[in-house]
């Protein structure tokens, strides 16, 4: 098994956001996970990065035959778990450059990889920019600074194509995009995806499906899963809302 | 705050001071404290012309009158000044040695362990060094190659030997010996430090740079330096500063004079790391520094770019006369405080000419227990037409139990001076970190990326030689770990 979630219990300051969800995903597959706000969704997605606010209950993860409980945030990232967040960080002063290359690296030490030399990563940062429409002169920005919504977003896009995760994890990636901006970034993620790597998509709307397809479609409601299924449970919510899930 | 942020934190706090050991070597000291025998046994030991002890004399007798200035924000034990061995050198050094082969040993091997080879062979190439041990100048390297094209660099006190004409002209022409109380005790107790003179007409091939070293217990490091580029010369100069790490505090309080004739360029940048004291605040360097530079002629240049991490207390304000008309002044300053740390560092920015234009890039960053102030004077006087300032100020907080302020003082006389001024405070926060370390970064690596980005515009000012030195310097300051 690539990544399994068993009977996962999580409370956050004295309150039980998710109760014994238990996900399974291989290698190859797209997940998604739809839900109303408040059902945990975006909390299950920081469990999995490491954020260090969430209290731990029950249950275990296991992702890549590794105990997930037993790597911090940097170890995830750098066994190929990767984060497109909500609303990315701005990082001022701090370029995407060194950023991304210091990231790259650090993931190739952990797998024994030679690591990859300036001129080379130049080479890559300006190729997969360009791949994804990305103007070079915003990679001369810093980090996520002064950036738009849908600017953040392309970004977080980019990052994962640089750093090609094995479990790729896009919270809300389609909020604050217009059409445009969502064709970008989904055209992205079909470019990246392979029988080798996993996708992991949580959204609130059904919109970011009719570009991305789902393997299997989740739907979650007060911390649990309780429906899963192929696009047509997409269909049903975008017909009648999570109402009937309830 | 989550635990491992705190833990970092804490790490950080760590003692990694690298450079506190000590060199047991015999030295020889006046008695304890300030009194004219005090410093005519100082300008006895300098073999110095009486002009010189009359000169000092004078300023002790200002100082006896002065009171410390007290505008920083920051909070000491007073200082007691009869409490301090005044001068202190290495056995044997009553005059200079000529070569390496008659400097002690132990000498070589301190400095060595600094990283600051004194063989002229080890020495990073295109850099020449003075090297000054408590109170008296170690070694000077290249100084034949210099020779050649008429550059003099010596330490001040054999430029008060060979070159008493340049000394009289210009020592104490920039900062007056009656100027505050920490120019008048330089002026009357200095003991060693740097002199350059680049002819006219004479661009300085190399870096000159001066390494400073305490040693010696209780003893306080008065240096001077003076600078004088003539006319369309240009020099680049570059001083670093360590000490051993001792209980006590020690005092340390120099004066550097610049001077720029016309179409000359003086760039000086610091790398300051004395000891900063433990983790509870215990001992470290107090560092009291008046640095001014004098654009005295036309489309002259002064550019001081400081990276300050050491020291307990840092006093320190670089600051540029633009006299000359289109004269440029330019501040370039990084400044780390952590643990119990005070700096109030800043510069003084005086436009007399007309079109003279200066920059102020002052960024500073908080650990700990820290405080942190940027203090700066902005002034154009009646004549000074079409001037220009820009002014920008960053704050980093690191943990919440740091301080930082901005004190900006603008004052103009001339209404056609163009004003132009930015601050911000930010923190480190924990999202910025979780960012970072998704994506694969130690924490201690993110925090080092952070605060290094934030500090770039600086640290990119600095010459090739030393931005990659500096760079590091500012990610040990961070981090808990030397190697």
């Amino acid at each position: 098994m690539f990544l399994e979630i068993k009977d996962l219990s999580v409370k956050i300051e004295n309150k039980n956001i998710l109760k014994s969800l238990n996900l399974n995903i291989n290698k190859g597959e797209v997940h998604a996970i739809m839900g109303p706000n408040g059902s945990g969704k975006s909390t299950l997605a920081n469990v999995l990065a490491g954020k260090e606010d969430y209290e731990i209950l029950n249950g275990r993860i296991n992702f890549k035959d590794n105990d997930l409980f037993d790597l911090n945030i940097e170890e995830r990232a750098q066994e190929g778990m990767f984060l497109a967040f909500q609303y990315p960080v701005e990082i001022p002063g701090v370029n995407i450059t060194p950023f991304l290359h210091s990231a790259i690296n650090s993931k190739r030490k952990r797998m024994n990889e030679e690591e990859i030399d300036n001129l080379s990563f130049a080479k890559l940062l300006k190729s997969k920019a360009s791949d994804l429409g990305i103007n070079i002169d915003m990679l001369k920005r810093s980090v996520n600074t002064g950036f738009s919504g849908g600017e953040k977003k392309r970004y977080e896009i980019l990052q994962m194509s640089i750093l090609n995760p094995d479990l790729a994890i896009l919270d809300e990636t389609d909020s604050g995009l217009d059409i445009d901006a969502l064709k970008i970034v989904t055209d992205g993620v079909n470019k990246l995806k392979t029988k080798d790597n996993s996708f992991l998509i949580i959204t609130h709307y059904q919109k970011l499906l009719d570009y991305i397809k789902p393997d299997y479609v989740h739907v979650m409601v007060n911390g649990s899963i309780v429906k899963s299924g192929g696009s047509e449970i997409a269909a049903e919510i975008e017909k009648d809302g999570f109402q009937k899930f309830q | 705050m989550n635990s491992e942020t705190l833990n970092t934190l804490d790490s950080y706090s760590k003692n990694k001071y690298k450079y506190g050991f000590v060199t047991e070597i015999d030295d020889e000291k006046p008695k304890k404290g300030l009194n004219e025998d005090t410093i005519k046994f100082i300008s006895l030991k300098k073999n110095e012309p009486e002009w010189m002890l009359d000169w000092r004399l004078k300023a002790y007798s200002k100082w006896k009158k002065m009171k410390e200035p007290k505008w920083a924000n920051l909070s000491f034990p007073e200082i007691d000044y009869q409490d301090i061995y005044y001068y202190s050198a290495p056995k044997g050094f009553e005059k200079k040695p000529k070569d390496l082969s008659e400097v002690d040993p132990k000498l070589i091997d301190t400095y060595n362990k600094l990283g600051i080879p004194l063989e002229e062979q080890k020495v990073l190439a295109g850099v020449a060094v003075d090297v000054v041990f408590d109170s008296v100048s170690v070694a000077t390297t290249y100084k034949g190659e210099l020779e050649k094209l008429g550059i003099i660099f010596c330490s001040i006190g054999e430029a008060i030997q060979k070159h008493p004409d340049l000394i009289k002209k210009y020592l104490g022409s920039v900062i007056p010996p009656g100027d505050h109380s920490f120019s008048a005790l330089n002026s009357a107790v200095f003991t060693d430090g740097s002199f350059v003179y680049i002819p006219e007409g004479v661009k300085c091939p190399m870096e000159l740079s001066t390494y400073f070293r305490i040693n010696a217990e209780n003893t306080g490091q008065f240096e001077r330096t003076l600078i004088i580029a003539d006319k369309g010369s240009y020099v680049s100069y570059l001083e670093g500063c360590t000490a051993p790490k001792r209980d006590d505090n020690q005092l340390h309080a120099a004066n550097v004079e610049l001077i720029a004739l016309e179409d000359a360029e003086i760039k000086y940048s610091t790398v300051q790391n004395w000891y900063p004291g433990d983790e509870d605040g215990k001992g470290g360097i107090y560092n009291f520094v008046t640095k001014r530079g004098l654009c005295a002629g036309k489309n002259s240049k002064i550019s001081w770019t400081q990276v300050e991490t050491g020291s307990a207390i840092t006093w320190k304000y670089p600051s540029c006369i633009l006299k000359g008309d289109n004269s440029i002044g330019e501040f370039y300053s990084v400044a780390i405080t952590n643990n119990f740390q005070q700096a109030d560092t800043g510069t003084k920015m005086t436009h007399i000419g007309k079109n003279t234009k200066s920059k102020i890039i002052s960024k500073g960053i908080s650990l700990g227990k820290s405080q942190n102030t940027y203090r700066g004077e902005v002034s154009f006087l009646r004549k000074a037409d079409k001037a220009r300032n820009y002014t920008q100020c960053d704050s980093l907080l690191v943990g919440n139990q740091c301080g930082a302020h901005t004190v900006p003082y603008i004052d103009s006389k001339n209404n056609t001076a163009v004003i132009e001024h930015e601050a911000s405070t930010s923190k480190i926060n924990e999202d910025q970190l979780y960012y970072c370390r998704q994506r694969g970064l130690s924490h201690e690596e993110a925090v080092s990326l952070i605060v290094n980005g934030f500090c770039k515009q600086v640290l990119q000012e600095l010459p090739m030689e030393f931005a990659v030195e500096a760079q590091k310097l500012v990610s040990i300051s961070l981090e808990g770990s030397v190697g």
